[in-house]
Formats: C-alpha cells, structure tokens, sequence
C-alpha cells in the first residue's frame, strides 16, 4: 500500500473533472485520479451542443434559457441554481472558443448555433437556436479542449486508478472528508491517497440498463462510495431515455439531427410528434419525445418485423448538410446498421442515457450530507452530482455546460479550501475495507458469475423502471434487485492474478451497479406521481402538492449488519417561476 | 405527410430491420500474453457463436464474459469515438468495436493482437506512456500572444475547415502503431502527434506554429516520414494522416500555414 498527499484529489477526467482540473492545478497542488485515460471519457461521445444564450444568430438571453431549464426539469429543478447555469452559460462558452475549442463559424466568423429540444425564444413560443457546435462531435472537442489545457497547465494525472473507497473522519463532531482509496489496474497496487479537498466527478451510472448510450465503463463508482459512507443520494428515480438511440444497440443519434431538420415517423410514414407537442413537434424535451415514441410502438404503429422501434428520418435534408453539420451520427447509421442515411431512415428506439440524480450538491459544488449540512472538504460536479440544475429531465445540450459551469465553480471552491484549510487525520488502517474487498472477490470460489447477474440486472432495469414505469413493475424490479444482490455475495472471478485484472474491476463495477440500481427503483416506488423522466402509469399526473421535493436516500444499516434503504425528502427552491402545466 | 423512402424500403434498411437470428460459428486466434504467467507470449483459438452483424469488440466480451475471464483488453464507448480498443485485426489496425465481424471474412480464423510498436502489458493492453508522451511533445493547444478579446475570437468558415479533419482524432494510436518507421524507432514521434501538430499549425487563431515546426524539424520529427499511407489506412476516423503529414512538412520549408 502506497500514501500519497495532496491538496486537492479529483475523481474522474472526464469534462467536469477536467475543468476542474484546470482551476484547481492552478490554485493547489492538485491529483486526478482517473479510472480510464483521461480522452476516454464519455463527455467525447456528446455530439449535439452546449447550451449558452449567446445570441449570435437570433434574439435571446439567459433568462430565456433558465425558464427552459426549469420547465425542462418539470419544475423540480432548484431555481437558483437554474439561473446559474444559464448566465455563467455564456461565459463558459467563451472560455473554451479562448482555450482552442473548433466551433463551427457564422459567415460573420462569431460561433454558430443550432435549434434543440426544448430551447425556445420566450418562454415556449417557438424554437432557438441556442445550441453552440462543434458538427455533431461538440463532446469530443470539449473533451479534447479541456485534455489540451490539462497538458499546458501540467495537469498530475493517475491513469487507470481506481477510487473504490471514500475516506470520511469525525472532528469534533463534524464529518470531514480525509481521503480517498484507489486500486491501481495495472499492478493490483492499493493506494491512499490523503488530501485536504476532494472533487468527485466520475459520471454516470447507465451501465445498469441493457439498451443505452452509456459507455461500459459507467458505473456509478462515485454515487456508490459515497453512498456507502453514509452520504445520500438525491432524486435518482430520474434518468433520462434519449429518443434517438440505434435501435437495440443504444449509440446516441444526436438530437442536433432534429435540430437540423431530421424528423421522426412511424411505419406509416407519419410524423406523430405533430400529435403529441404541437409546437414544438419534434423538438420537444426528451421524455415527451420518448414517452411519444413508446406510446406510437404499443399502440402498433412501429417500424419492421416486430413493430419495436421508429424512423429519424433525414432523407428530406441535403447531404451536404448531414456532411458538414451531422458526420459523425451518419457514419454510425453505415457502420452499424449498414444503411444510407441519405435515402434510407434510421431505425431507433429510446436509449437509456443520463442520470438527473446523484450526490447532492449546493452551488459551489459542496457535497451535503443531509438537507442543508455540508461535508467540508468534499465537492461533486458533473453527473456524478445533483445540484440540481436538471430536475426530473434534463434538456440536451445542459449536461455539456454543466460540467463546464460546476466543474469550474467546484475546481476554484475545492481549491480555495485546501489553501486555507489543514489535513485531516486518516482513519487507521484507511485501505482495510478496499483491501478485504478486492481480496475476497479474488480469492473466491463462489459459484455466480459477474456475467450472468449483469445480464439479469440490466433486462430487469429494462423491463420494469424504463419509460414507462407501475407501482407492480417498480415492486418486480426492487424484488429482483434484492435477489440479485443476495446472489452477488457469491460471485467469483476468473482471472486471480494482480496485473491489469479487469474481470475483477467488472465484479467490483458490478456491485456499484446493484447498489444504485437498487436506490433507483426504492426512490421510484415511492413517488407516486409522473414528472419529467418518471413516469408512472398508475399516478399519469404531477403531484405538486405532495411530490415536489426531492428524493434524498440514505443507506441504513441495522444493529444486526442488515441493509435498508431510508427516503427522506428535500424542498425544491424556487425562485421566481411558479410551476405551471407542461405543454410544447 | 408521408415520405417516399418509407413506401418503399431498400434492400438495405430491410436487411437492417431483419431480426431473425443468423448466428455463424467463428474462430477468434489471439495473440496472448501474461507475465506473471509466462514470459511468452502465444497464439490461442477461441470458437464462439455469434451474428455476424456484431463486432469484434462483441466477441471478445462473449469470449471473456463466456470462456475466459483472464482476457485483457481496454474498451469503454464501443462505438468508435473513446479511442480505447484499437488492436491488430487479421494484421491490420482497426477499432474492435466500429469492426463488423461479417466484414472481415469469419469463414478463416480471425486473428486479434495488440496493436506494434508499443510494449505489450497484457494481452491486448499495451503502454500507451510513449505514445501520449510524444503528442504532449508537440505542445497540442492553442498558443496565443497579447490581450484575450472580450467575446470570442473570430474565425471565418473557411479557416475553421482549414483544419476540420485533423480535429477529429481520438488519440487511439491506431496510425502510430501502423507505421514501420515508428515500429523500428519508438524516438519517432508518430503519426498521431503530427496530426494533432497539424490540428494548430493550421488553425488561423493560434500563434505557435513556428516553435510547433521547429519542435517537428528534429531529427525524430516529420522527416522519418516516407509517405506509407498506413496511417491513412488505419485511422478509424476516416482522417487523410498522411495528407497531413505532408502538409507539415511543406509548412516546414515555405514557412507558410
């Protein structure tokens, strides 16, 4: 076992972990400890745009863009820091064409932008072009960008390390985070990693779905060693189905293709989200369009043999704007379902794609440990967090300024702290719990396989807490998960060795997955209402008098070593939007 | 409103839409390696079914998930744009996971390596240190003297397409690892950091390009090139990496980019 210190230790290297990165490498000596090198996060497979009222090509402004947001989030989003997110929007746009990132130009050189769903000139009128590019692979570039900037401020990164514990410590009564504790891949090696400020920023967790545009490696590390220690999870019944995914592969068709002119159908060729969002048809917010879809396939109007998905149809567009504005999405359509783009439509169906929910945060990216408590010292940005500027759906282009707005804002916070504040001690023996962890899976000879309960779990998660979700297929899931989790107690690997054992990180990953997939559906079975990207088909309304209030789970443990799962509830801040009926 | 691609379906979005199972038997032969098993490297065969329609990057998890958990390799998108799984498929370098087994001939055994020129760690995995260490050399952002403007810098559309293509790599070593020059000189800087040399030499707003090119005049720079076109072949991201190259080296004696 290794011991390292610094002043400030990020979790994660993707967009929000970098950006942070880049302000706290400034500021203290900082660490990025980093499951995947850095380019390999799934921030590069965003395509559509970044979300900022810049105004170049059309009327607009931040207040716009916040009301979008809230409206978007179903009004479950906290409002101050909705309007946050939408007025440093601008800045941080800036900041990356100022770092190096290739926007695509208007013929007056300023950066251009594109229509997405729903981002709309005052208040719902019509759409706006809101979205600033880089062709449909603005997740990559900023990706790129923010590696770039890490390489010139002389970013310490620690590739393939892989933070499996979150050290917290008693200090007069305060709980105060330590450190950190990760396992090298390439040499099995424990490493504690001691510091005085710790930003998580380690992504998603859609791996737990079988259909989605999640990366394999989106696991839900950070919300589960959090969780763990006893820190709470905030509204993680939200996850958000993207519209467009191919269709049972998942990989995300941008929904910049529909800001482009891209329409979806049904085999009889119409396009029914005229039916369903009036306005703003194929642009309205993504559990619209996904609910749309689902509804359009059980009421038999799906596409091919089995009627299972819908067309995004492009062929009416020219092909040299799929070229220039959509290369990227159009080649996956070549790759993978051996189509032309150009004269065929592309068969897809909705993917499982973001979490809304994750550890909550305030503001400046400070992780609570209940309603209003602070843990000093530990920090979350990205979708690792909740902050919550997506409440129960987020709009597309939001995540890709999220990470730069609150992964800044949580690099400068976490930063400053370390400067001013001393270490705290570790806990003796800090890496026990990692140590006995990865020691008991590799030595067991238990008869499950991590294959066949991932395989279970994510046909399970599909079935029952998807689009559409009962209080009889929420109950199914939460029983199924429960005896998954029984079942993984038991799990073997094959590979025993020390040296790049990635059979062993998928069994680690995999209980990280049946934790939060178990939050998930608990979080789910209790709110017995339908908002954003929750929907219940037995309670098809919003409940504002009784659900608007975040979901804040906690992880019990019982005198006797048993388990359960305690709900708790937070107030939604609202600032100056009262919530209204959502329509677009 | 109906439109006409969906009266009438190709050939094509039939066969897509096609879901009857068309499962095939394939030999995967990989090339494996572990030293804290043996300090030889060997060849193993691994048969498997699977649809055609699926991809390298599939079989490799059915054969992990399925055979044997002790097979190593990276991977995290699988649709081609995390850079992780780039590896030698029947002797060329490809993406296993933008590779469709029906394309690669699965009548013959499929041979999988790690991709050259790189140490192979385990199995499939090898030390990518080298390689990113030689991209860090070409100092790969934008380099800017005097005042920031207040909003953004601008650019015409054209500038901006001056270095479009070379803004898409994903950094996975694919056309590195493909280039003999680079196999017998590891001191090579590689393709893959040229290119992203190229991505801001060409860019209209950055002002580093002199110190860029100097950095590539080195005896280890641009001039080790001897125009293969292996790079082009392998790049999963369809970037003319030679065309690039050479436009560096002319950028190099007229001095003009």
């Amino acid at each position: 076992m290794k011991i390292h210190k610094y002043d400030t230790v990020i979790v994660g290297a993707g967009g929000a972990g970098m950006r942070a990165a880049i302000e706290s490498t400034k500021r203290s000596r900082t660490a990025v400890l980093t499951k995947l090198y850095p380019t390999r996060s799934h921030t590069g497979a965003a395509q559509g745009g970044m979300a900022a009222a810049l105004a170049n090509v059309e009327e607009d402004n931040w207040e716009w863009h916040t009301f979008d947001t809230i409206k978007g989030g179903d009004y479950l989003v906290d409002q101050d820091a909705a309007e946050i997110l939408a007025k440093e929007a601008i800045d941080s746009v800036l900041d990356l064409e100022k770092m190096g990132l290739p926007f695509n130009r208007t013929p007056d050189g300023t950066i251009d932008q594109r229509r997405f769903g729903g981002h709309s000139r005052n208040h719902g009128e019509a759409p706006v072009r809101r979205s600033c590019y880089a062709s449909d692979r603005t997740g990559h570039m900023i990706l790129q960008t923010l590696y770039q900037n890490c390489v010139k401020e002389g970013v310490e990164f620690f590739n393939e390390f892989y933070v499996l514990d979150l050290l917290l410590q008693d200090v007069d009564g305060v709980k105060k985070s330590a450190g950190v504790v990760a396992y090298e891949l390439a040499t099995g090696e424990i490493h504690v990693f001691q510091a005085k400020a710790i930003i998580f920023a380690s992504g998603g967790t859609g791996k737990f779905f079988k259909v989605t545009s999640n990366a394999h490696t989106l696991t839900g590390d950070g919300q589960a060693a959090a969780y763990r220690r006893g820190l709470p999870l905030e509204d993680m019944e939200f996850f958000q189905f993207h519209p467009t995914g191919i269709w049972r592969m998942g990989i995300l068709l941008t929904e910049g293709a529909r800001g482009e002119g891209g329409i979806l159908r049904n085999k009889d060729g119409e396009r029914f989200m005229e039916k369903y969002a009036p306005v703003m048809k194929d642009l309205a917010s993504r559990d619209v369009v996904s609910r749309s879809i689902y509804t359009e396939i059980r009421e038999g109007r799906g596409c091919g043999p089995e009627g299972d998905h819908v067309y995004l149809d492009l062929t009416h567009l020219p092909p040299e704007q799929l070229d220039a504005k959509l290369p990227d999405i159009t080649e996956f359509a070549r790759t993978y379902l051996g189509i032309e783009p150009y004269t065929d439509p592309i068969p897809i169906q909705p993917t499982a794609h973001y979490a809304m929910g994750g550890i909550p945060t305030n503001v400046e990216g400070e992780v609570l440990r209940d309603n209003d408590t602070v843990v000093p010292g530990l920090y979350a940005a990205g979708e690792v967090a909740c902050v919550s500027v997506h409440g129960a759906n987020r709009l597309g282009t939001n995540s890709l300024l999220d990470i730069n707005v609150f992964g800044r804002r949580a690099g400068i916070a976490a930063a400053e702290y370390s400067a001013d504040h001393d270490f705290v001690e570790l806990p003796e023996n800090p890496a026990q719990q990692v140590i006995d962890q990865v020691e008991r899976l590799r030595d067991s000879n238990g008869t499950e396989r991590v294959t066949e309960i991932r395989k279970e779990l994510q046909e399970c998660m599909d079935a029952n807490v998807m689009v559409f979700r009962t209080e009889q297929t929420i109950k199914t899931a939460v029983e199924k998960i429960g005896e998954l989790r029984e079942r993984y107690l038991n799990v073997s690997v094959q590979d025993k060795g020390k040296r790049f054992n990635t059979d062993l990180l998928e069994a680690i990953e995999l209980g990280n997955l049946l934790d939060l997939a178990e939050v998930m559906a608990v979080s789910a079975l209790a709110r017995k209402e339908s908002r954003g990207g929750h929907y219940r088909e037995d309670y098809p309304n919003r409940d504002d008098v009784n659900f608007m209030r975040h979901t804040m789970a906690y992880r019990e443990v019982g005198a006797d070593g048993s388990e359960s799962i305690r709900l708790d509830y937070k107030p939604v801040v609202q600032t100056r939007y009262q919530p209204m009926e959502r329509k677009y | 409103m109906s439109s006409p691609t969906l009266e009438k379906h190709s050939a094509a979005l039939d066969a897509a839409e096609n879901t009857a199972s068309q499962m095939i038997t394939a030999t995967f032969r990989i090339r494996r390696f572990n030293p804290e098993v043996s300090e030889e490297a060997s060849w193993q065969d691994f048969q498997l079914e699977i649809d055609p329609k699926e991809r390298v990057l599939d079989a490799l998890h059915k054969i992990k998930w399925d055979q044997d958990g002790t097979l190593t390799f990276r991977r995290s998108c699988a649709h081609g744009i995390c850079g992780s799984d780039a590896m030698r498929i029947n002797g060329k370098n490809r993406l296993a996971c933008k590779t469709l087994i029906k394309d690669i001939n699965p009548q013959k055994p499929i041979t999988v390596e790690a991709i050259k020129g790189l140490t192979v760690l385990k199995d499939l995995v090898v030390d990518m240190e080298p390689f990113f260490q030689a991209y860090r050399d070409v100092m790969p952002f934008l380099i800017t003297n005097g005042n920031e403007p207040t909003r953004e810098r601008r650019q015409t559309a054209e500038d901006r397409e001056r270095f479009d293509d070379t803004t898409k790599c994903i950094l996975c070593a694919a056309c590195t690892s493909s280039c003999p020059v680079f196999w017998n000189d590891g001191q090579y800087f590689g393709p893959a950091a040229i290119v992203n040399a190229h991505r801001f030499i060409f860019d209209s707003r950055d002002e580093g390009g002199e110190q860029r090119l100097e950095i590539l005049n080195d005896k280890d720079g641009v001039w080790r090139c001897r125009t293969t076109f292996n790079c082009t072949d392998a790049c999963p991201r369809g970037i003319e990496v030679t065309k690039a190259i050479q436009e560096v080296k002319r950028a190099l004696i007229t001095r003009r980019f």
